[in-house]
C-alpha cells in the first residue's frame, strides 16, 4: 500500500519537475534550428518560480468561474497524470481510467479554461476559447479512432495494459497499422500541445494566438498554475506517444537497475520527440485556422487507415 | 398486492390532481399548490412502485371486456421506464410551483395543471399498458394531451405553428406504428402484447423486416431520430418551461421504450441488418442534432437540438446492442444496452435539469436568445450553479453523469471487433468517432452557452436586471443536479440495476460475464483489462486540489485590486465589446457551411446622401436542410395532389348523390359476382 503511493507521488514529482524542463528543451532545440542562441534550457523553471511570486491582477468583470478554472484545469491534469505510464507500469492508479478517460479529462481542463477566457469579457479571451474548442472538436475524431486502433492491436484501452503488450510483442509490435497510428497520433499531439501549425505557443499576435488568447486575463499565481498545467499536459502528450508506440525500456517493477535504466530512457524517448516537434515547428509555418480541418482529416483517415491494415493483416 | 395499492394510488393521485386543479381553477395559488404537489406525490408511488417491481416481481392486471380487453403489464422494463418519468416529474412538479407563478393572472392554471397530471398519468400509461388498442389508446392521449400543452400559449402564432408542426409529424408515426401493430396482430391472431411476444419472432422474415422498420418510423418520429426530428424544434421551445422539461427528458424516451420492447422482446432482434440501420440512424441524428445545436441562439431550440442528439447517442448504444444480439454474444449485448439505457436514464436527469434552467432564465429574463443574455452568474448564482452541473454532465466531462454512459457506449462499440463481420468491425468504429465529434461539438455548445449566456457582462437590460430563481425552483432543479453528480460517481450501484431491467431481456447477465466492479467503483470491462472508476478519478482530484491550493494561498503578498479587462489600453470594458454566441460558434460554421447554407444580408437605410447611413442592419440565418429538401417538396406533392382531386369537389349536390350511388352500384356487383 505504502509502495503504492509512494510510486504514484514519485510520479506526480516527476511529472511536474520535467514538464518545463520539456519546454525549455524544445525552445531550445527551436532556437538552435533557427540559428538563435535562445533563453536558456532552464528558463521556464525561472518563469514559473517568477509568477509564483507574483500577486494576480483581475479583472472587475470576472466571477468564480475564473479563480476556479486554473485549479481545476490543472487538477485534471494531474489526475490524467496518474492515468498515463511515465517510468513504471502496473501503476497503482492505472484502474482507474483508461486512454479515453485521459481524453476527457484533457477536456475538463480545456472546459473549464475556455470558460475562463469568456469570463472577462474580453473579445480576445472568447476569440482564444471559441478556436480552442474548434481545434479540439476537430483533434477528437481521429483520437477517438486511432484510439481505437491502438485498442484493438492489445484488446483494451487501458494504458497500463497497452504499454504492457507492446513492450512484451518486442519487434513484433512494429507493424503498418502501429505506423500509421502513430503518425494520426502525432498529428494529434501538435493540436492537443498547441504546436505550430495548430497554434504558435511563441506568438502574441491578436488574430493569430489561440492559446494565449484563452488566457490572456491570467497574472500571477494564477497565471503560473496554467502555464505549468499546460506544460504538465505537454509532457503527458509526449509520453502517452512514448509509452504506447515505444514502450520499451519501461521498468515493470521496483527494481533500482530497472527503474534507473526505465527513467533515462524515458528521457531519451521525450528528447527525440521533443527534438520531432521542434522540427516540425521550424520547418512549417502556421496554418490558417480554417485550414486545419484537413490536417485533422488527414489524421482521421491516418487511423482509419490503421484500422483497415489490421483488419487485413489480421484476418477478417 | 402492495403494488396493486401502489399502482392504484399512482393513478388516483394524477387523477386527484387534474380533477382538483380543475375545480380550484380560480384560485391560481392554491391550485397550483394542489395540482403540482399531487403530481409530486404520485412521483414518490411511482419511484416507489418502479423499485418494489424491479427487486420484487413483475405486475399484472387485466380486466376483459367484450371488445377490447384493458390491462397493464409492468416487468423490469417498464419498471425501469416508470421510475425515469417519476425521478423527472417529482423535480419537475416541485419545480413548477415556483415557475408557473410566470402565467398568474394571465392564463388559466386550472387549465395548465390538468394538462400536466393527465399528461404525466398517459406517459405512465404508455409504458405499461399490455396490449396494442390500450397502448394506441393511452399514446393518442399522450399526443394530444402533450399538443394541448404545446399550445398552451396560443397567442402567439409561432406556437400555433409549432403545435401544428407537432400533430402532424406524430400522427404521421401513429400511422406507422398501428401498420406494425396490424401485422403483428394479425401472424398472432391477438392484440396483447404478450401474444406479439410469443409469436413475433416466429414471423416469416419479410413480416419481421416491415414490422421493424414500421416501428422505427413511428416510435423515430416521437423520439425525434432524423430525418423525424423536425417538430422538436418547434414543440420543445414553445410549450412552458416544466412542460419541455418532461417533453423532452422523458416523452421522447417512451418512443425508445417501445422500440426497445419491439426489437428485443416482440421481434427477437435476430437480424443483423435491423442494427446496422439503428446505428447507422443514431449516428446521423446524434450528429445532426448537435451540428444544429451548436449554432443555435435560442436556448430552448438548442436544448431541443440537443435532444436529438443524445436521442441518437442512445441509439447508437440500442444499436450495438441489436448487432451483438444478433450475432449470438448475449453478454456483449447486455453491455451495449445497459449503455443505452444508462444514457436514457443520464439524458433525463440532465436534459430535465437544463430546460428548467432555461425556464428559470425566461421566467426572469424573458429573453430566450443567448445574444441578449450574459452575467447571469451574479445575478442568479444558485440557478447558474445548478445548470453549470448539467453542463458539465451533457459535455460528459468526467466525473459526472454523462461521462459514464458515453465512455460505456464507446466501450461497447469497441468491443464490435470481436465479431466476425467485417462490416460491423469497421461500421463500428467509424460511428464511435462519430460520437467522438458528437461529444466535443457538445461540449463546445455547451461551453458557448454557459460562458456567453453566465458569464461576463449582461448584453440587455432584460439581463441586467433579472433575479434569483426562487426556491421551489431552486429546490426541483436541485434534485436533479445532485443526481446528476451521483449518476456520474456511483456507476457501480447503477449498473448492477441496470443489469437487472436487461437481464431477462438479454437472457444473460452482463454482470457475470463481463463486467465486473469493486470497492472503488470501477467498472471494468471483459476479463479486467479496462476500466474506469469516477470515484477514484473524482478522489485524485480532490487529493491533488492540495497543490494548487498552497500555491496560490501560501504566499500572500500586496493584494493587487481588481482592474479593467485588457483591451489594447483601451477602455473597452463594456457588454458592446464582449464576444458574441455568433461569433462564437463561426468557425463550426464555416467549416460545416455546406450543411448550414448560411443566409445572410443586410439593409442600410440612408439619410440625405449615400455616404451618411442612419441605420443599418444585418440578418443571418441558417437554413434547415431537411425542411428544405426533404419535407418541401413531400407538402408540395401533396399540396399539388390535392388539387387535383379536388376536380371532383364540384360541390353540387347532384353530383354528390351520383357518386354514393356509383359506389353502391359498384359494390352490390362484387356482392353478386365476387362475393359468392
Amino acid at each position: 500500500m505504502l509502495t503504492q503511493l509512494a510510486i504514484a507521488v514519485f510520479q506526480v514529482f516527476i511529472i511536474l519537475a520535467l514538464a518545463p524542463l520539456l519546454s525549455g528543451m524544445i525552445k531550445k532545440v527551436k532556437a538552435f534550428l533557427q540559428m538563435r542562441k535562445g533563453p536558456g534550457i532552464l528558463q521556464p523553471y525561472y518563469d514559473i518560480a517568477k509568477l509564483l511570486r507574483k500577486d494576480s491582477v483581475v479583472s472587475e468583470n470576472v466571477s468564480w468561474i475564473f479563480h476556479a478554472a486554473p485549479v481545476v484545469s490543472f487538477v485534471a491534469v494531474l489526475a490524467a497524470g496518474l492515468l498515463v505510464p511515465v517510468y513504471i507500469l502496473n501503476m497503482p492508479f492505472s484502474f482507474a481510467g483508461d486512454l479515453i478517460a485521459v481524453v476527457y479529462l484533457f477536456a475538463l481542463s480545456r472546459f473549464f479554461i475556455a470558460l475562463a477566457s469568456l469570463d472577462a469579457g474580453s473579445s480576445f479571451g472568447g476569440m482564444g476559447g471559441s478556436r480552442e474548442m474548434f481545434i479540439a472538436s476537430l483533434a477528437e475524431p481521429a483520437m477517438m479512432l486511432s484510439i481505437f486502433a491502438i485498442a484493438l492491436n492489445v484488446g483494451s484501452t487501458n494504458l497500463d495494459y497497452i504499454s504492457g503488450a507492446v513492450s512484451s510483442l518486442g519487434i513484433d509490435a512494429v507493424s503498418p497499422y502501429q505506423l500509421l497510428a502513430f503518425v494520426a497520433m502525432f498529428i494529434i499531439a501538435i493540436a492537443e500541445t498547441g504546436r505550430i501549425p495548430v497554434d504558435n505557443p511563441a506568438t502574441h499576435l491578436e488574430l493569430t494566438m489561440v492559446h494565449e488568447a484563452m488566457i490572456l486575463e491570467y497574472s500571477g499565481k494564477q497565471l503560473a498554475l496554467v502555464e505549468l498545467g499546460a506544460m504538465v499536459k505537454q509532457l503527458l502528450v509526449f509520453s502517452l506517444l512514448a509509452n504506447i508506440f515505444f514502450p520499451w525500456g519501461i521498468a515493470s517493477d521496483l527494481g533500482a537497475a530497472g527503474l534507473a535504466v526505465s527513467l533515462i530512457v524515458f528521457l531519451i524517448k521525450i528528447s527525440v520527440l521533443g527534438v520531432m516537434m521542434a522540427l516540425v515547428e521550424t520547418s512549417t509555418a502556421k496554418w490558417r485556422l480554417f485550414r486545419l480541418p484537413n490536417l485533422l482529416s488527414i489524421s482521421l483517415m491516418l487511423s482509419f487507415l490503421s484500422l483497415v491494415s489490421f483488419i487485413i493483416v489480421k484476418g477478417g | 398486492m402492495v403494488n396493486t395499492y401502489l399502482f392504484v394510488g399512482l393513478i388516483a393521485s394524477y387523477l386527484f390532481g387534474a380533477v382538483a386543479s380543475c375545480a380550484l381553477n380560480k384560485k391560481d395559488n392554491l391550485c397550483t399548490y394542489v395540482s403540482f404537489l399531487s403530481a409530486a406525490a404520485g412521483a414518490v408511488l411511482g419511484i416507489i412502485f418502479s423499485l418494489s417491481v424491479v427487486f420484487g416481481e413483475t405486475f399484472n392486471i387485466s380486466m376483459q371486456g367484450s371488445l377490447v380487453s384493458f390491462g397493464f403489464f409492468v416487468d423490469r422494463l417498464s419498471a425501469f421506464f416508470i421510475l425515469v418519468i417519476s425521478i423527472a416529474v417529482l423535480a419537475v412538479s416541485i419545480y413548477s410551483l415556483g415557475y408557473v407563478k410566470e402565467y398568474f393572472g394571465r392564463k388559466n392554471i386550472g387549465y395548465l395543471g390538468f394538462l400536466y397530471n393527465i399528461f404525466v398519468l398517459s406517459m405512465l400509461l404508455v409504458v405499461t399498458a399490455s396490449n396494442a388498442v390500450m397502448f394506441l389508446i393511452v399514446w393518442e392521449l399522450m399526443s394530444v394531451v402533450s399538443y394541448f400543452l404545446v399550445v398552451y400559449e396560443h397567442e402567439e402564432p409561432e406556437t400555433r405553428k409549432a403545435g401544428f408542426i407537432y400533430i402532424v409529424m406524430t400522427h404521421i408515426g401513429t400511422g406507422f406504428i398501428l401498420l406494425s401493430f396490424l401485422i403483428l396482430a394479425g401472424e398472432s391472431g391477438s392484440f396483447d402484447f404478450g401474444a406479439f411476444s410469443a409469436s413475433g419472432a416466429g414471423m416469416p422474415p419479410l413480416l419481421k423486416d416491415l414490422v421493424f422498420l414500421f416501428a422505427l418510423i413511428g416510435f423515430g418520429a416521437k423520439a425525434g431520430i432524423v430525418p423525424l426530428h423536425i417538430w422538436l424544434p418547434y414543440a420543445h421551445p414553445a410549450a412552458p418551461g416544466n412542460v419541455s422539461a418532461l417533453m423532452s427528458g422523458v416523452m421522447i424516451k417512451t418512443a425508445i421504450y417501445m422500440l426497445i420492447r419491439i426489437f428485443f422482446d416482440f421481434l427477437g432482434a435476430g437480424v443483423l441488418w435491423w442494427g446496422f440501420l439503428v446505428l447507422v440512424v443514431g449516428t446521423v441524428s446524434a450528429l445532426t442534432g448537435i451540428i444544429y445545436a451548436v449554432v443555435e441562439p435560442d436556448i430552448k431550440r438548442m436544448l431541443a437540438f440537443s435532444s436529438i442528439e443524445n436521442i441518437g447517442i442512445i441509439l447508437l448504444g440500442t444499436g450495438a446492442s441489436m448487432i451483438f444480439f444478433a450475432s449470438g454474444s448475449p453478454a456483449l449485448s447486455a453491455i451495449a444496452i445497459i449503455a443505452a439505457l444508462y444514457h436514457l436514464l443520464n439524458h433525463s436527469v440532465f436534459k430535465g435539469l437544463l430546460f428548467m434552467g432555461a425556464g428559470s432564465i425566461i421566467f426572469s429574463t424573458h429573453t430566450r436568445n443567448l445574444e441578449k443574455l450574459g452575467g447571469l452568474i451574479k445575478k442568479m448564482p444558485g440557478a447558474s450553479a445548478l445548470i453549470l452541473i448539467g453542463i458539465l454532465s451533457i459535455s460528459a466531462l468526467p466525473p459526472f453523469s454523462g461521462f459514464v454512459s458515453e465512455w460505456l457506449t464507446l466501450q461497447s462499440l469497441l468491443l464490435g471487433f470481436s465479431l466476425n463481420d467485417s462490416f460491423a468491425r469497421i461500421i463500428m468504429p467509424v460511428s464511435a468517432a462519430a460520437l467522438a465529434l458528437t461529444g466535443a461539438l457538445a461540449a463546445f455548445c455547451f461551453l458557448k452557452t454557459f460562458g456567453i449566456g453566465f458569464l461576463a457582462l449582461p448584453r440587455s437590460g432584460h439581463a441586467a436586471h433579472a433575479k434569483e430563481a426562487s426556491k421551489p425552483m431552486l429546490f426541483g432543479m436541485g434534485i436533479l443536479a445532485v443526481l446528476s453528480v451521483l449518476l456520474g460517481v456511483l456507476p457501480v450501484y447503477v449498473i448492477p440495476y441496470l443489469d437487472m431491467i436487461t437481464e431477462p431481456l438479454m437472457g444473460t447477465s452482463a454482470y457475470d460475464q463481463s463486467l465486473s466492479f469493486d470497492i472503488l467503483g470501477t467498472v471494468a470491462m471483459p476479463a479486467g483489462k479496462i476500466s474506469v472508476s469516477t470515484p477514484a478519478l473524482l478522489l485524485l482530484m480532490l487529493a491533488f486540489l492540495s497543490l494548487p491550493l498552497i500555491v496560490l494561498f501560501a504566499y500572500h503578498g500586496k493584494r493587487t485590486p481588481p482592474y479593467e479587462t485588457w483591451g489594447c489600453g483601451q477602455p473597452i470594458s463594456t457588454a458592446r465589446n464582449e464576444y458574441t454566441a455568433a461569433a462564437f460558434s463561426r468557425p463550426v460554421q464555416m467549416w460545416l457551411g455546406s450543411i448550414y447554407r448560411p443566409v445572410s444580408g443586410s439593409q442600410a437605410t440612408y439619410s440625405a446622401s449615400p455616404f451618411l447611413k442612419s441605420s443599418f442592419r444585418f440578418e443571418s440565418r441558417i437554413e434547415q436542410v431537411f425542411e428544405l429538401y426533404l419535407y418541401a417538396p413531400v407538402i408540395g406533392f401533396v399540396k399539388d395532389k390535392a388539387r387535383r382531386v379536388k376536380l371532383i369537389q364540384t360541390g353540387s349536390i347532384h353530383a354528390y348523390l351520383s357518386y354514393i350511388f356509383g359506389v353502391l352500384f359498384v359494390l352490390f356487383m362484387f356482392m353478386i359476382t365476387g362475393g359468392s
